[in-house]
């Protein structure tokens, strides 16, 4: 599960001291943790200040691009530092598992409560949503674009260079809807049929890559044709000028979730924290920072977000229709992380 | 003396002799001794043809460094002072340059709308973009690239100790050019050349960068199972064992080689 954005510090101190003057009269605190970059940034803005003021509570940031290790470093050592983490939603699931993650009371989350039970597990509610979708060059397809993992999967139809990520994490779940699996059917995965159906694409694949901006650069110089990106990185390259486009037919719709470290040093102000965090109003604001989805689909009711800006957004209800919703249960559990190993052998064949 | 290198021994040994001794014991100790991360490595065939990659990677780089190293060294040792000072100037300057920076200047040489591909296509030598990155090739390319100087230093550095007197004797004797650098010119730089092959070799063993942006995910080096298997075993101890097999790998080639030549050598001195 590595991280589709980019990292950064600095801004972590500004927060804290943009908060400083709140801070002289709240006792209450907490520290929460997100992945940096234009994205901390945005949550700053939409979310976390907002939440701040109105709760009366400082919020000390920090950020990571992979919270995972921190957070068995943390827990282990019995005097975790952090409160809230922001993380792709199956690292709360095994945290949680694992003894790493507090069990939430939704009775003292009323926002999440009222949210879709797909939307949150006992460990974790979701935070944000952004998408693997099928992304194309409009110069190599004018029109008639390819628009299905089944088109992707026809070189006759569509020739082109083609490029995937190097992870099989929703590749698996394109692979079995290119193979006729309908979006909402895909759990359990048939690992079998997946990987016998990536093996049919394989030679064609130019590029496996590694990481978003590697996704980006592959589209924006016309290196492939078309491939599988993160819904926020074709926009990213669309916007700079570049001729390529994307559809949300058969995206994978995932999520970075809010989870609390166990045994976290201001537990009550953190589950506090963790409703007005997913309040509609404030997720409403986030999609108006950057081109990622709100957590809770309720934020489309609140007409904050444009209908033309909800349109381009992952998790708008029309949108999020025609897409299949991961399953971090799934790749959780025995038969995810079996699948996840056989990647390997996959790519080495 | 000893008082003399004793704070860069204690920061060796704060720095390097302890971070890896405990990565090695963490690969054999997770809740009570284990050689489960050890035995995965020697029975799971990914990591069997991972080593084998890295070392047919290893050795294409380090022949294609010696054959466009030495005649640099040499050119370099046979002209006049100034003359060779700036051909080690050019060697090196790469040196200033980031990995990835060199890593992506490939990309931009090298991809199908790269300026290679763009140039023959110009000039109608092919019709199709050649697949030169995101293979074993480009990886390659790019990494001799990078390697080139730890190559042509040590040749140039024992080719300077070859007195120039031999190959007057040898002509002398009425030999002709090409035999006097073959019978004596020739043997008395294979020190350098066994030194260079050995840097050039074991540094390519442990590249990451220059595989995982140019090899288009299909070029699976070790370092790479090492980042891995951080995240798929969520334990330092699965990949450490990996960097202990390396580590491994590499003193014996270093203990290889010392019997023909001594590390000091290797290292640059003498």
């Amino acid at each position: 599960m590595t991280m589709k954005r980019n990292s950064g510090f600095g801004y972590t101190l500004l927060g804290a001291i943009a908060l400083g003057g709140t801070a002289a009269h709240a006792a209450e605190q907490i520290t929460f943790v997100s992945q940096g970059g234009a994205y901390q940034q945005a949550q700053t803005v939409a979310i976390l200040d907002p939440s701040a003021k109105k709760l009366g509570i400082t919020i000390n940031q920090d950020s990571i691009p992979d919270a995972w290790p921190a957070i068995k470093t943390q827990v282990g050592s019995g005097k975790p530092i952090w409160d809230v983490v922001d993380t792709p939603t199956g690292y709360c699931l095994r945290g949680g598992e694992q003894g790493l993650i507090e069990k939430l009371d939704f009775s003292k989350i009323p926002n999440a409560a009222a949210m879709p039970e797909a939307y949150r597990s006992p460990y974790s509610v979701s935070y944000e949503f952004y998408s693997s979708v099928l992304a194309y060059s409009q110069k190599t397809f004018p029109k008639d674009a390819p628009n299905s993992w089944v088109d992707f999967w026809d070189v006759k139809k569509f020739p082109g260079r083609r490029a995937l990520r190097n992870h099989p994490i929703a590749t698996l779940e394109a692979a079995l809807m290119a193979d006729g699996v309908a979006p909402d059917k895909l759990y359990p995965l048939d690992v079998d049929r997946a990987f016998k159906k990536l093996e049919e694409i394989k030679p064609n694949i130019t590029v496996w890559w590694t990481s978003g901006a590697q996704s980006a650069q592959l589209l924006n110089d016309g290196e492939v044709d078309m491939e599988m990106a993160w819904n926020g990185r074709v926009s990213a390259v669309a916007k700079e000028g570049a001729k390529v486009a994307f559809t949300y037919n058969q995206g994978i719709l995932q999520s970075t979730s809010l989870c609390i470290l166990k045994g976290a040093p201001n537990l009550d102000t953190a589950v506090k924290f963790l409703n007005e965090a997913v309040d509609p109003v404030h997720q409403a604001n986030l999609p108006l920072q950057i081109d990622y989805g709100p957590g809770n689909p309720k934020a489309f009711e609140t007409n904050v977000i444009k209908p033309e800006r909800a349109a381009q957004l992952p998790s708008e209800p029309a949108n999020a229709a025609k897409q299949a919703l991961m399953s971090y249960a799934w790749w959780s559990s025995p038969a995810g992380e079996a699948a996840e190993k056989r990647w390997a052998s996959f790519m080495q064949k | 003396m000893l008082a003399l290198v004793s704070p860069a021994l204690l920061v060796i040994l704060l720095l390097i002799v302890l971070p890896v001794g405990w990565l090695a014991w963490q690969s054999i100790y997770h809740d009570g001794f284990t050689l489960e991360n050890y035995r995965r490595i020697f029975t799971e065939d990914i990591y069997w043809r991972s080593f084998a990659l890295t070392f047919e990677i290893s050795l294409a780089v380090t022949l294609i460094a010696l054959l466009l190293g030495y005649p640099v060294a040499y050119l370099a040792n046979s002209v006049p002072k100034g003359w060779s000072i700036l051909i080690l100037a050019l060697v090196v300057l790469p040196f200033w340059t980031s990995v990835l920076v060199r890593a992506y200047a490939w990309l931009a040489l090298l991809q199908r709308t790269g300026v290679i591909n763009q140039l023959l296509r110009y000039l109608d030598v092919i019709s199709e973009p050649l697949a030169l990155v995101h293979n074993t090739f480009g990886t390659v390319v790019a990494t001799v690239h990078i390697l080139l100087p730890f190559m042509v230093l040590p040749l140039y550095a024992t080719m300077q100790k070859i007195p120039g007197d031999l190959m007057q004797a040898g002509a002398s004797l009425g030999a002709s050019p090409s035999l006097t650098f073959a019978r004596v010119f020739l043997p008395l730089s294979l020190p350098g050349v066994l030194a260079g092959c050995t840097m050039v070799f074991v540094l390519c063993l442990g590249f990451y960068i220059t595989p995982e942006l140019l090899g288009g995910g299909r070029t699976v080096m070790v370092s790479m199972l090492v980042s891995r298997n951080v995240e798929l075993y969520n334990q330092f101890g699965a990949a450490s064992a990996v960097a202990v097999v390396l580590l491994v790998s590499v003193l014996l080639i270093f203990v290889a080689v010392s019997r023909f030549i001594s590390l000091d050598r290797i290292l640059g001195q003498k």
